[in-house]
């Protein structure tokens, strides 16, 4: 598999090689850093050009999911695994922070707490599954996606049923207002919501580039080989997919905030495959794939109406075609198509 | 460290791919595995590596019973291998991939890696100049920033030497380590072997070249329909009737008498 | 007692329609190694199909075929449209496609049909049949029967004609068959069509007990999952099987603990089954070659 098309002749190729191959560059800003800086200015760029404040909801939108897409990424890009259940561990994220105000807990406990929840059921359901071959992961998280919306719709005293709930507690804008500045309640959120997709971003591209992200990519293409190197493929499969939920959680929490209201369709099995398309979409191997997925399939909607009569069609459609015409994705197809120009 | 195989067998479906073979491979040494094709080589690398669970036999490290242990686990305990039909990472570029290999070395802390901090980019600091050495070694230094996916079959299986080098091992499975690769790479490829053995681990080959196997091997086991049908030194195998009979015929006997006479 | 009685009648009702289910599945499992997550889809294709049909004034006998035929050919498009164009892609590729193809296939079910929850008649009428203190639809008959029918035809189809044995060589080695002259690009899509016709054939039988909808593909693709896994992937008589333990699990957590959580009992079985005996009832370890 891994030799397939490597016809060029050794002799020709090392003097062809020896003018791509560039010396290892000591950076001064680490990569996780830059990502920061990159992401913080497209964060300010918005800020910049939105008139409204309809523009910071739909742009507070498109950075909670790319922090959950960054967790999709981790699991699906760096490791090759696939979730359907994501939904659940946002919700999970979310619906703690609604709940446990009401039972005289602070917001950022709350948070915390529902981050926790999230890591604590992706590590006991994740460890036996994850010994096993790929389809296992997707269907077992499948029916736990589904178990968790079953419990958000059915226990109504608790979550509000089929309804939803109203999430009460803190506001993003009295955190601004800490330091002097007065936001409209929209901006306060949105500038928050960009902090932590970028901070989210930086953390995935530090992961990429150290030890265990190595560990990680070196499974994506052969277990076996990761084996006989040593790594423990099921407690590496299985931190990823507790990083992943985390992810998750820390979105959905940010999401029941800043939208002040929930419904159990946030743990919905087609919230699961919208962030499995976002990513497959941007380029799962990618933060910047994840922007780019998070981006088109969040801000369409609202601009299509198209898009939402034919929600499943469109999303459905997208897997599909990706797949099939451009596997790694837009944002490496783009840059790959650049190289070549360049080149 | 020296590899005892004693009576390890699996079956496929009712096949016996691997019955009751037993070797000892010493440190300092080449041992190599030769036979028809089907014999039962690579199932035995699987084998000895963690890949299958053997049905019967054990296999011990310096009289350290290690059976049935997972490969990672092996991995730890100084077994390195590299693969039949190529097992690298395609989107990593060399480097990349030799880095791989020093993951045990690596005191990685999750924590430290996920933030970014010092101690995470000194152990991929250590790993890089450690897998550029091991790259020099394979000969493969200045395609270190190429894709593993653009590289030749040859190269990929040096490639996988020097991620296995990398790892620190002490017993090293070599599984066709010279496939691919024309005369003058299938030369460093042979004293690249030869080097290995030089410096105290214990290797283990399967190779088709009779000619490498014949120069390099201080030992040798002949499989046939996954069973031992001999085992000895070069010579001893190049003469032993049944071997000619069952493995060597009127083509393998002529390469062999070749290469006695380089 | 009457009361168990029923549990299980309808447990073996529902059952008998997750088996189908997950004997779509082992057929393309066992000739292409893909997990098709879109099998539930050919149920609503089906149920459907078949409720518009019926629901237009066509008689029964007409639209039933007519609805199996509609999935047996959305199986062939499936395959050649999706999974044929990216047969050498890895395992995660294919598990988005087939995903993604679920996906399309619901919003298609709603574009071209609606989003109403329909029914039609049972075949032989709605008047319930007693049984020992326990009432039997008739169209349980028919549920079970087909079943049974489906897994008699699949046994004596892989085993018995030319074309089946075509199937089962391209499963346990495609090159190998190919190279003995098996055309494997029609056992591919041989074995798509007819997974996809077992999918329907489960949607028209079970929609009058069931009612269906454009949105129920994934919970039956689910349920056929957890029959699949606990019978053991790749055995027929594990698909059976696992199929009616599957339905009578669910109608005893129904009936006993609580019918808001009767999905639920399906997935906590996928877990048990992960944890405890991944290779399922009747499955045999499978050692990957390397």
């Amino acid at each position: 598999m891994a030799g397939q098309g490597t016809t060029t002749a050794p002799q020709e190729s090392g003097r062809e090689m020896q003018a791509r191959t560039e010396p290892a560059r000591r950076r001064v800003i680490g990569p996780g850093l830059r990502t920061f800086l990159i992401f913080a200015v497209l964060v300010g760029l918005g800020a910049l050009i939105f008139p409204s404040s309809y523009f910071y909801r739909v742009g507070t939108l498109v950075w909670i999911n790319t922090l959950a897409v960054t967790g999709i990424v981790v699991l699906l890009g760096y490791v090759g695994l696939v979730s359907l259940g994501h939904a659940g561990f946002f919700a999970i994220g979310a619906y703690a922070t609604a709940i446990l105000p009401n039972y005289g807990i602070p917001s950022p406990l709350a948070m915390l707490a529902g981050v926790a929840l999230a890591g604590l059921l992706a590590l006991a359901v994740g460890r036996p599954i994850l010994k096993l071959s790929g389809y296992y992961l997707a269907i077992a998280t499948l029916g736990l996606g589904m178990l968790i919306w079953m419990v958000l719709s059915k226990e109504a005293w608790l979550t509000g049923g089929p309804d939803g709930m109203v999430v009460s507690g803190m506001n993003a804008r009295n955190l601004f207002k800490m330091v002097g500045l007065k936001l409209k309640s929209a901006e306060a959120w949105y500038w928050v919501a960009g902090f932590a997709a970028a901070i989210g971003a930086a953390i995935a591209v530090n992961l990429a580039g150290s030890p265990s992200g190595r560990a990680l990519r070196a499974i994506h293409d052969s277990d076996v080989a990761a084996r006989s190197l040593g790594v423990d493929v099921a407690k590496a499969k299985s931190r990823a997919f507790v990083i992943s939920a985390l992810y998750a959680a820390v979105a959905g929490a940010l999401l029941a905030l800043a939208n002040g209201y929930i419904t159990p369709e946030t743990g919905g099995f087609m919230h699961s495959v919208e962030m499995v398309t976002m990513a497959v979409l941007g380029g799962a191997s990618s933060v910047f794939g994840a922007l780019v997925g998070a981006l088109i399939l969040t801000a369409l909607p609202q601009v299509l109406t198209v898009f939402a009569d034919y929600e499943h069609m469109v999303l459905g459609g997208i897997m599909v075609l990706t797949m099939i015409a451009m596997r790694r994705g837009l944002v490496p197809f783009i840059v790959d198509l650049w190289n070549r120009r360049k080149s | 460290m020296s590899l005892d195989i004693d009576g390890i067998g699996i079956a496929f479906g009712g096949i016996k791919a691997v019955d009751d073979v037993s070797f000892t491979a010493r440190p300092g040494e080449v041992t190599s595995i030769i036979g028809p094709n089907g014999a039962g080589k690579t199932t035995l690398f699987n084998l000895v590596s963690g890949v299958y669970r053997a049905s019967a036999g054990r296999v011990r490290i310096d009289g350290q019973d290690v059976t049935g242990l997972p490969g990672h686990a092996l991995a730890r305990r100084g077994m390195a291998r590299t693969f039949q039909n190529l097992q690298v990472f395609p989107q990593m570029s060399a480097l990349d991939n030799v880095m791989t290999g020093c993951h045990m070395q690596e005191k990685s802390n999750l924590l430290a890696d996920l933030l970014g901090l010092a101690s995470a980019h000194r152990e991929t600091a250590r790993s890089r100049d450690a897998a550029m050495a091991a790259l020099q070694r394979a000969g493969l230094a200045e395609l270190a920033h190429r894709p593993a996916s653009e590289m030749s079959y040859g190269q990929l299986k040096r490639l996988e030497i020097a991620r296995a080098l990398v790892t620190g091992c002490t017993i090293l499975l070599l599984d066709e380590p010279a496939a691919g690769c024309n005369a003058v790479e299938t030369r460093e490829v042979d004293d690249l072997i030869h080097a290995i053995a030089a410096e105290g681990k214990t290797v283990v080959l399967i190779e088709h070249d009779m000619r490498m196997v014949m120069r390099i091997s201080s030992h040798i086991v002949v499989l046939d329909q996954g069973r031992k049908i001999a085992e000895g030194g070069p010579e001893e195998i190049r003469n032993n009737p049944h071997v000619i009979a069952a493995y060597l015929g009127a083509h393998g006997a002529a390469e062999a008498e070749a290469a006695a006479h380089v | 007692m009457s009361e168990l009685l029923q549990f299980l009648v309808s447990g073996i009702t529902v059952g008998a329609i997750y088996a189908a289910i997950a004997l779509g599945f082992t057929l393309i499992y066992n000739a292409s190694g893909v997990v098709n997550f879109a099998q539930g889809e050919f149920v609503v294709i089906g149920g459907m199909t078949a409720a518009a049909l019926i629901g237009a004034g066509v008689p029964v006998w007409i639209a039933a075929p007519l609805a199996v035929i509609a999935g047996m050919l959305v199986g062939v498009l499936l395959y050649r449209l999706a999974i044929k164009p990216a047969r050498e892609a890895p395992l995660v590729s294919l598990i988005i496609i087939t995903i993604g193809a679920s996906i399309f296939l619901r919003g298609a079910m709603q574009a071209v049909f609606d989003k109403q929850i329909h029914r039609y008649d049972g075949f032989s009428g709605d008047a319930p049949l007693r049984v020992g203190g326990a009432t039997i639809l008739p169209q349980s008959l028919w549920i079970v029967g087909g079943s049974i029918a489906v897994f008699a035809f699949l046994a004596w189809f892989l085993n018995r004609t030319r074309a089946g044995r075509g199937i089962k060589a391209t499963a346990s080695n495609r090159m190998a068959a190919a190279l003995v002259g098996i055309n494997t690009g029609r056992a591919m899509n041989l074995s798509f069509a007819l997974s996809a016709a077992i999918g329907a054939l489960a949607g028209v039988l079970a929609t009058p007990v069931t009612f269906t909808s454009y949105d129920v593909g994934v919970l039956m693709a689910l349920k056929g999952f957890s029959a699949t896994m606990l019978g053991g992937v790749g055995s027929p008589l594990g698909a059976l099987a696992g199929g009616l333990l599957i339905g009578l699990i669910e109608a005893l957590t129904a009936g006993y603990i609580s019918s808001d959580y009767k999905d639920a009992s399906a997935f906590i079985v996928i877990l048990l089954v992960l944890f405890l005996r991944p290779q399922g009832l009747f499955g045999a370890r499978i050692t990957e070659r390397v």
